[in-house]
């Protein structure tokens, strides 16, 4: 009886403490504006980004040079992405309300993916750029 | 016998918690964090012994088995020390460190007392079932306190977002090994094929996720906790 109330509560607790925790690192990109230039880049000009771009947009951002700070983020939340996208499914016959929370919360993890996308285009013109002027 | 994968998530493991107190040091941190530093480098011997008392001895020895659940239990002790410094930085402003002092003496004599008054009804079995059992009682014992630390933070609005990672960090470690003893308790089959890798990677998660936050988390970051409760960002 006690080992299956520790149990109920502390995957109970798991699981918010756990959403919590990756909110926290997604936090950092929420508040950033995209630029132009990645709306363009992503093909995200005309229509609002998509829980499914995220997947399209982490390609894109290997594409670009490491700045060897994000990695860590990155790969938290593709690790967090696929939870949510498994969940989504196992919940969309039975749940709907949860399968439209992953939904949104996949939606946080494509912009944190596009804002990621953004510093290292920033970062490879800032590269390209060094170079020219050591050329010269 | 212990396999390539077992051996890897000590390393990283040991590793972490070394990386942790480094980093501590070389941000003239150590003594802000004095007791999480003291918790690190405890594992870090912890699991340093357990690699040698594996070699030595094998996984099945009474040697091994009595050195980790005894140093499991110490490391709670440890681990609660951390627990009480976090609340004190939460309440910090309410000059209340006395009264958090004296709750968690009460609580930890409060947990030696239900661990006593279990080890005294188990006498004549103080191994297998019992162990798990216990473990799952302290585990829980951390996951309330943190839990209670967390709604603090809430209730409080509180905005380090160091302060906050290190929480989070520490509520998911509990919960995930309460849950597991519990599990064990539970369903005893699982645990050769499943559970027995839980501990280890959450024993891994731990100063990784510690080590994350003192590398990349500013001490002036901040973050609007309201921000992680929102229905939808």
């Amino acid at each position: 009886m006690i080992a299956a109330f520790v149990c109920v509560m502390s995957i109970a607790a798991f699981l918010e403490l756990l959403v919590s925790y990756c909110r926290s690192i997604l936090a950092s990109s929420s508040k950033v504006e995209l630029s132009a230039r990645v709306r363009e880049v992503a093909g995200i000009a005309s229509h609002p980004l998509a829980a499914d771009d995220f997947a399209r947009l982490l390609q894109l951002v290997r594409l670009c040079p490491e700045r060897g700070d994000d990695q860590t983020e990155i790969r938290a939340v593709g690790t967090y992405y696929g939870l949510l996208r498994v969940l989504g499914r196992a919940a969309r016959p039975l749940i709907p309300g949860i399968a439209t929370w992953t939904e949104q919360e996949r939606q946080s993890c494509s912009y944190f993916a596009a804002v990621a996308l953004d510093r290292r285009i920033s970062y490879s013109r800032d590269l390209f750029t060094q170079q020219v002027a050591d050329r010269l | 016998m212990l396999g390539p994968l077992d051996y890897a998530l000590l390393l990283i493991g040991f590793l972490a918690e070394i990386y942790v107190v480094v980093c501590l040091l070389v941000r003239r941190q150590f003594v802000r964090y004095i007791p999480l530093n003291v918790y690190m480098l405890c594992s870090a011997f912890v699991t340093f012994g357990l690699f040698f008392l594996v070699r030595r001895y094998g996984i099945s020895s009474s040697t091994y088995v009595y050195f980790y659940y005894y140093s499991d239990s110490l490391l709670m002790i440890l681990m609660f020390w951390v627990i009480i410094k976090l609340y004190q930085q939460v309440f910090d402003e309410m000059k209340v460190s006395k009264q958090i002092r004296g709750a968690a003496f009460i609580l930890i004599a409060a947990t030696a007392l239900f661990s006593y008054g279990v080890v005294h009804q188990n006498r004549s079995n103080l191994t297998g079932h019992f162990v798990v059992e216990l473990g799952q009682n302290l585990y829980f014992v951390g996951v309330v306190l943190t839990y209670l630390l967390w709604g603090s933070i809430l209730k409080l609005r509180e905005t380090r977002t160091r302060l906050i990672q290190l929480v989070l960090a520490l509520g998911i470690y509990f919960s995930a090994t309460a849950g597991t003893y519990a599990l064990r308790n539970l369903f005893p089959a699982l645990q050769p094929s499943l559970l027995k890798w839980v501990p280890p990677l959450f024993g891994m998660w731990l100063p990784l996720a510690w080590a994350y936050t003192f590398t990349r988390i500013p001490e002036d970051a901040r973050l609007a906790t309201a921000r992680l409760m929102e229905k939808h960002q």
